[in-house]
């Protein structure tokens, strides 16, 4: 999976093709809450796009867009928005996840809060996928001892 | 539903597992699991299950067949037994 192997046809097309595949993971997380979709899916396609750069070019090249270290602060990080905004609506005076509270942050009425509140959960879970995908695929296809 | 095309498709389904389970070579059964998938996702987006079917297509088609092909490629091609 190390060794470079060079065909223009296959370089060119996964060159215009990952743009779109992002655009189209991006589609699918924005929308979740109200369609088909969400942050789980959105995310698995985000780090099917990265896997498609590193099947396309060679390991390098997709370390030197997203590394190993940087993909797992990604994944911490998307954890961290997730409990931060079950968290805030717990000290807003509600439950947990309880994201109608999120009003009396936000300049909008509580039905549009409940909204943009799973807006931000399903950026969380959608950044957290990604970054294990991509994660777990480098683990395995890199060689034992380089791998960060 | 359309239980014509239930059938049809749980015929394909069917017959994608037993021929991945069957196949001695490794590469040729993950690339069958992916069909597989394909199938299970078609027959679920069919019975009106929309995420289910999105979720299925993104993760058991594309991203496990590549695990499955790396872990292939970093062992061995031919089962044991």
């Amino acid at each position: 999976m190390t060794s470079r192997f060079d065909d223009v046809i296959i370089q060119t097309v996964c060159r215009i093709l990952i743009p779109f595949i992002q655009i189209f993971g991006l589609y699918v997380i924005a929308h979740g809450h109200s369609s088909p979709g969400g942050g789980f899916q959105g995310g698995v396609i985000l780090g099917a796009s990265f896997i498609l750069l590193c099947l396309s070019y060679d390991i390098k090249e997709m370390k030197r867009r997203l590394s190993r270290k940087r993909a797992i602060l990604f994944s911490a990080l998307g954890v961290i928005i997730y409990a931060g905004i079950g968290l805030l609506c717990l000290l807003l005076d509600g439950n947990y996840l309880d994201y109608g509270r999120l009003h009396r942050i936000l300049p909008v009425d509580p039905v549009r809060a409940r909204s943009m509140g799973i807006l931000g959960i399903e950026i969380g879970v959608g950044m957290t996928v990604m970054a294990v995908m991509v994660t777990i695929f480098i683990d395995l296809a890199s060689e034992e001892e380089k791998r960060n | 539903m359309i239980w014509q095309i239930d059938l049809i498709l749980l015929a394909f389904v069917l017959v994608c597992a037993l021929a991945s389970l069957m196949v001695k070579d490794l590469l040729s059964s993950a690339v069958i699991f992916g069909a597989y998938s394909f199938f299970m996702c078609i027959l679920w987006a069919e019975m009106g299950a929309v995420d289910v079917a999105f979720t299925e297509a993104a993760v058991g088609a594309g991203v496990s067949t590549i695990f499955f092909i790396v872990a292939i490629v970093k062992t061995t091609r031919r089962t044991k037994d």
